[in-house]
């Protein structure tokens, strides 16, 4: 069985890995020179599928909780030490309506957020912890499937721009996200944000979220005193730069958190514009010898995993 | 309820934004069988191509959109956003917001008359997001505005109403002008309490869109609306201070 695979974001990369594991001759055609501008690469990767239970479909808990083992088996910079939640005293509601739609957590009080993240020690009087959530660096995730990927044989072109009708396979899995709205008409964009920030002053071990009633944010620790800040959802289809107030507001969240974020370096504000269907649900659909695995939105992370399975299993057994 | 010439069967007038997905809007509006849906220019897209996606979704949708001006901080901002609005949707509707305190998202009410003036001399059909001051309403009459949308609390805090007196007056003051109650709506109690007021319709966006069911949020609203205008028409009973028995006791044979 030969497989062209068009996109090498992470639905590609995944679903190749899937698919060379069952013996498949894979390759990949990406349009562009790496994997930088693929959506995957402003990601927080995180792999949180309990806490997205606050305002995602409950399948996606369900698709997104097998891929953390599916890191840990093939990116060993996979980091499991869960996520903390917080919130400003004013908005202890939010904790409550969160708590409320998510599972898998425990409620914490200061002591316990100041045991989990000392830095934070002192700043909030309750919060969330979601123990077996987990979190990695897309920047090194992709590039480590990549080279997982060549070990195994499969090739990966760069810079070919390529449609499904000229790839000389058997089979062919276009995961090119937004793209492929050539065909797959009601994908939509929509637009995030992130602001990439490093400060000596902070050190966070896992991903800290702060609940607000309007500005919700992230920060993903990166290492090396390297943060991602993200959060922003915008129903945009525009990758434009980052907009003032996008960066205001998470700029203030973060300071919100930690006064220290203020002192912090900014290193990159990025823009990312996520696949997602109407129902904000990804799809593994067929049409003749095709296979389109789409709309992961922004859970690509947790749900290409299971995805690129059924996207397998839809090659190998027609089912 | 009749807006600018437009009649509509449903009084309930439901925001677009924060939805858990576009899937479970176009659900929540048919549940909610309202007729005009809200939608924001800048908050959803920085540029007028790039929200492209998403305002095809809300045309999609079979109802009369209602654009507005939310996030606008100026008398500039919201007329341009307005005029942008009218390009992209094809309507003279526009629900004009200009924020004047950015913490409590409270109307800047200078601005707004403005900025309503400006407008309605451009053939606009202005939807003025307010509060419930006689005098500022009387302003926005003069401006042109032939409906007004008083809060009932500050956007999205979902508090109720927090001056009933003051939207009773507002009532009182201007029986034949369409008043929707646009903001600060949490739950179907709180719509039931508009409409018992005699208000016209309630706008609602956060209440239903944030609910753990949107869709059945949705349908929560649309029969709490009609329950409050029917109350209000059946004309209630005026509370008493001491007790009334329901069945005459004149006469009552007591059997001890």
């Amino acid at each position: 069985m030969h497989v062209g695979i068009l996109g090498a974001g992470v639905a590609g990369l995944v679903t190749a890995i899937e698919l060379a594991g069952r013996g498949a001759r894979v390759e990949i055609v990406e349009r562009a020179p790496d994997h930088a501008r693929a959506c995957a690469w402003v990601a927080g990767g995180m792999l949180a599928p309990w806490c997205e239970q606050a305002t995602a479909e409950p399948q996606v808990a369900a698709l997104g909780a097998p891929a953390i083992a599916w890191w840990q088996r093939h990116f060993a910079g996979t980091v499991q030490r869960g996520t903390l939640i917080v919130a400003a005293s004013r908005d202890a509601g939010e904790l409550d309506l969160f708590g409320r739609r998510t599972e898998r957590f425990e409620p914490i009080d200061a002591e316990c957020i100041g045991a989990l993240e000392p830095e934070l020690a002192g700043r909030f009087r309750q919060g969330l912890f979601f123990p077996d959530e987990a979190h990695l660096d897309p920047r090194h995730a992709l590039p480590a499937l990549a080279a997982q990927l060549a070990a195994m044989g499969v090739t990966i072109r760069y810079g070919v721009d390529a449609d499904v009708a000229r790839i000389d396979a058997d089979r062919t899995v276009d995961c090119r996200g937004l793209a492929a709205r050539d065909t797959l008409e009601d994908l939509r964009g929509v637009r995030g944000e992130m602001i990439v920030v490093r400060s000596s002053d902070i050190r966070l071990t896992r991903p800290v979220r702060l609940l607000h009633p309007r500005f919700g944010l992230y920060v993903v620790p990166r290492g090396d005193g390297v943060f991602m800040l993200g959060g922003t959802l915008l129903e945009s289809g525009s990758d434009d730069p980052m907009t003032v107030r996008s960066a205001m507001d998470l700029l203030n969240a973060a300071y919100a958190l930690h006064p220290a974020f203020a002192e912090a370096e900014i290193l990159e504000l990025g823009v990312g514009v996520r696949p997602a269907f109407p129902d904000n649900l990804p799809r593994v659909l067929r049409h003749g010898r095709n296979v389109y695995l789409n709309g992961l939105y922004r859970h690509g992370f947790l749900l290409a995993p299971a995805m690129a399975q059924q996207a397998a299993r839809l090659i190998f057994h027609h089912t | 309820m009749n807006l600018y010439g437009i009649e509509l069967a449903s009084r309930l007038l439901l925001g677009s934004a924060r939805y858990p997905s576009p899937a479970v809007l176009a659900e929540a509006v048919r549940a909610s069988g309202s007729e005009v849906v809200t939608v924001s220019l800048r908050r959803e897209a920085g540029t007028q191509r790039s929200g492209q996606d998403f305002w095809s979704l809300i045309r999609d949708l079979g109802v009369r959109v209602l654009p507005n001006t939310a996030g606008c901080h100026s008398i500039k901002e919201a007329v341009t956003t307005a005029k942008m609005a009218r390009d992209i949707f094809h309507t003279a509707w526009i629900k004009l917001e200009v924020i004047g305190d950015a913490d409590m998202l409270q109307p800047d009410v200078f601005g707004l008359v403005e900025a309503a003036a400006e407008l309605a001399a451009d053939g606009f059909e202005v939807f003025p997001y307010t509060t419930e001051d006689l005098v500022v309403a009387d302003r926005l009459l003069q401006a042109g505005c032939r409906v007004l949308m008083p809060w009932g609390a500050p956007i999205g805090s979902g508090r109720g109403l927090n001056n009933v007196f003051g939207l009773r007056a507002l009532r009182a003051r201007f029986p034949d002008v369409p008043l929707i109650v646009d903001a600060g709506i949490g739950r179907p109690s709180h719509a039931v309490q508009a409409m018992e007021l005699g208000v016209d319709g309630v706008l609602l966006n956060t209440a239903v869109a944030m609910a753990g069911d949107p869709v059945a949020m949705a349908g929560a609203f649309a029969r709490a609306i009609e329950a409050g205008r029917a109350g209000f028409e059946a004309q209630p009973m005026e509370p008493r201070d001491f007790a009334v028995p329901s069945t005459p006791v004149a006469g009552t044979a007591w059997l001890a």
